[in-house]
C-alpha cells in the first residue's frame, strides 16, 4: 500500500498517487486499484484519504452553496441567473417577494432586472435539473454597493484560511466587508475605493500564490505596507492646512 | 524516385533534416497562452506551430445537441491558409473534417464525460505552421490545454507518429518524409494507463513492421510526456521559485 508522493507535491492529470488501502479524495480516481490525479494540483493525504487540492477547476452547484451571480434574462415567473458555472441558475419570483406572486400585478424586472448583481443560496442541484436559488434569509438579495472580483473556485478555502483566519485578517486590516462567494466571485465592501482596492489586492496574491507555503506572512507583510502608503496620504492635508 | 530515395536516409542512417530513425524533432510546449480561453497551450513540434483553446464545461448551443446523461466534445481542427506553402482555403476540407472527428475521439478516453450532463466543451486547434504530423501535435497541444482549463481527465493524451521510410522504421516523421515514405502510423498514448486511444496508418507495413512502428511511436509518445507534464508544472513553478519554497519534485 505505497503512496507515490510527497506532500503537497505538484502533480498532473495521470499521475498516479497511491496504490492499495487508500481512498479516494478531490480530482482523483480510481482505477484498477490505483489511485490518480484528475486535475493539475497539490496531493495531500488525509487519514487514507488522497486529496488534490486543483490549482484549475470551475464551479459545480452544491445545495446550501452561498454564491453571488448576476441576471441574465427576466422571465414570466423568475430570472435566470449566471453563476459561472456550467450550469444556469433559475430564481422564482414567489421566493423573492414575500406575498403570493401574480403575474399581472408585478414587474419583475422593478424587482431585479438584467445585469443586476444577487448574493443567493443555492436551494438544490441534481444532474439532471439546474440549480434554483433562494435569496430568503439575511445576508442575501441584491447588491448595492461595493465591487466585484473573481478567482478560481477552488482558491476560496486558501482564502478563507484555517478557520477564517486569512480572511478575517484582510477584514480587519482594510475595514472591509468581503463576502466570498463559492463560485469563486468574491464582493468586497469597504468605505474607500483605496481600501477596497487593497483588499482586493491581498485576494489575488492569494490566489496567485495559493500553492505556496508561507503566504500568510507575507499577505500581513503586503497589507502593512500598502496600508502605510495609504496613510500618509491623508495626513499631509491637514498640517498643509496649517502652514 | 531513386534520386529522391537516397535523399530521403543517407547510408549512415541520417535522415533528411539530420535526425537518426529513433529521434524526435526538438518540441517546444506552453501552457495558458491565451487568456480569454478556459485553457489554452502552444507547440512547436519541429516546424509545426499549434495553438489550442478550449472552452467549457458550458451550455451546448444549439440546445439539441446537448446530451441528458454526458458533457458532449466538440472539436474543431483548423490549418491556417498561411500554414502551407500553398494558400490553403480557409473552409474546413474533407481532411480538416475528418481530422476533428479523429481528434475528438483520441481525446475523449481521457476525459469523465458523465461527470457533467448537459453541458459542452470546445476544443479549438488552429494550426498555424504545418510540417507534417499536425494530428499528433495537436493532441498533445490539445490535451495540455484540456489539462489547463481544469477539467477532469484520467490522464494526458501524447501522440506521436512512426514509418517506414526507404526501409527503414523511423520515428516522428516529417512533411517531407510523409509524403514519399512508405508509411505513416500515427498514434495516440495516454502513458500512465498505457493505453493507445488513436492508431492509423497510411501506407504499407508488414505485421513485424507495424508492430516496430507502434513501440518507436509509442516511446516517441512517452518522451514528449515528461515536456507536456514540465510545460504543465512550469506555470506554477515559477512562482513556487520566486519565493523560495521547497521544491517537491521528482
Amino acid at each position: 500500500m505505497p503512496t507515490f508522493f510527497e506532500a503537497k507535491q505538484l502533480v498532473t492529470p495521470g499521475e498516479i498517487l497511491a496504490e492499495g488501502e487508500y481512498q479516494v479524495g478531490e480530482n482523483t480516481y480510481l482505477e484498477g486499484g490505483k489511485i490518480y490525479a484528475s486535475r493539475i494540483g497539490l496531493v495531500d493525504c488525509d487519514n487514507k484519504k488522497v486529496n488534490v487540492v486543483a490549482l484549475r477547476a470551475f464551479y459545480v452547484p452544491k445545495p446550501g452553496d452561498i454564491i453571488i451571480g448576476s441576471v441574465i434574462e427576466v422571465g414570466f415567473n423568475g430570472w435566470t441567473i449566471d453563476i459561472k458555472s456550467p450550469y444556469t441558475a433559475m430564481l422564482r419570483a414567489s421566493d423573492v417577494l414575500s406575498r403570493p406572486f401574480k403575474p399581472q400585478n408585478d414587474e419583475l424586472s422593478q424587482v431585479l432586472d438584467a445585469g443586476d448583481l444577487i448574493v443567493a443560496k443555492i436551494a438544490s442541484y441534481d444532474r439532471a435539473h439546474d440549480p434554483q436559488l433562494t435569496v430568503g434569509e439575511p445576508g442575501l438579495g441584491k447588491i448595492t454597493r461595493g465591487q466585484l472580483m473573481r478567482v478560481i473556485p477552488t482558491k476560496i478555502p486558501r482564502i478563507i484560511g484555517r478557520k477564517g483566519s486569512m480572511i478575517s485578517m484582510i477584514k480587519t486590516e482594510t475595514n472591509c466587508q468581503i463576502i466570498l462567494g463559492l463560485n469563486g466571485m468574491i464582493l468586497v465592501t469597504g468605505k474607500t475605493t483605496a481600501e477596497e482596492e487593497l483588499a482586493m489586492a491581498a485576494i489575488k496574491k492569494i490566489e496567485d500564490e495559493s500553492h505556496t507555503s508561507g503566504l500568510t506572512d507575507r499577505i500581513t507583510q503586503l497589507l502593512k505596507e500598502e496600508k502605510a502608503k495609504l496613510e500618509p496620504k491623508v495626513e499631509p492635508n491637514p498640517e498643509e492646512n496649517k502652514q | 524516385m531513386n534520386d529522391k530515395q537516397e535523399k530521403l536516409i543517407d547510408k549512415k542512417g541520417i535522415r533528411l533534416d539530420g535526425r537518426k530513425a529513433d529521434e524526435l524533432r526538438s518540441l517546444k510546449m506552453q501552457v495558458g497562452v491565451l487568456p480569454n480561453a478556459d485553457g489554452s497551450a502552444y507547440v512547436e513540434h519541429g516546424k509545426n506551430k499549434i495553438l489550442v483553446g478550449v472552452f467549457g464545461p458550458r451550455e451546448v448551443h444549439p440546445k439539441h445537441l446537448s446530451r441528458p446523461d454526458r458533457m458532449v466534445i466538440k472539436c474543431r481542427y483548423h490549418m491556417a491558409p498561411f500554414s502551407v506553402p500553398e494558400r490553403k482555403s480557409p473552409a474546413p476540407s474533407r481532411r480538416e473534417v475528418e481530422l476533428s472527428k479523429v481528434i475528438r475521439e483520441s481525446l475523449e478516453p481521457a476525459l469523465f464525460p458523465e461527470l457533467y450532463p448537459r453541458t459542452g466543451i470546445d476544443v479549438y486547434i488552429e494550426v498555424l505552421q504545418a510540417d507534417g504530423g499536425t494530428r499528433c501535435a495537436s493532441i498533445t497541444a490539445a490535451a495540455l490545454a484540456i489539462a489547463d482549463s481544469g477539467i477532469p481527465m484520467r490522464d494526458l493524451v501524447v501522440a506521436c507518429a512512426a514509418g517506414k521510410v526507404e526501409d527503414t522504421v523511423v520515428v516522428d516523421l516529417y512533411d517531407a518524409e510523409d509524403k514519399l515514405g512508405a508509411a505513416d502510423v500515427p498514434v495516440a498514448y495516454m502513458p500512465n494507463l498505457n493505453a493507445v486511444t488513436l492508431l492509423q496508418m497510411d501506407g504499407i507495413l508488414t505485421p513485424d513492421e507495424l508492430e516496430k512502428a507502434m513501440n518507436m511511436a509509442i516511446d516517441g509518445c512517452k518522451q514528449i510526456y515528461v515536456m507536456q507534464k514540465e510545460a504543465l508544472k512550469n506555470k506554477y513553478m515559477n512562482v513556487k521559485e520566486e519565493n523560495k519554497e521547497e521544491e517537491p519534485e521528482e
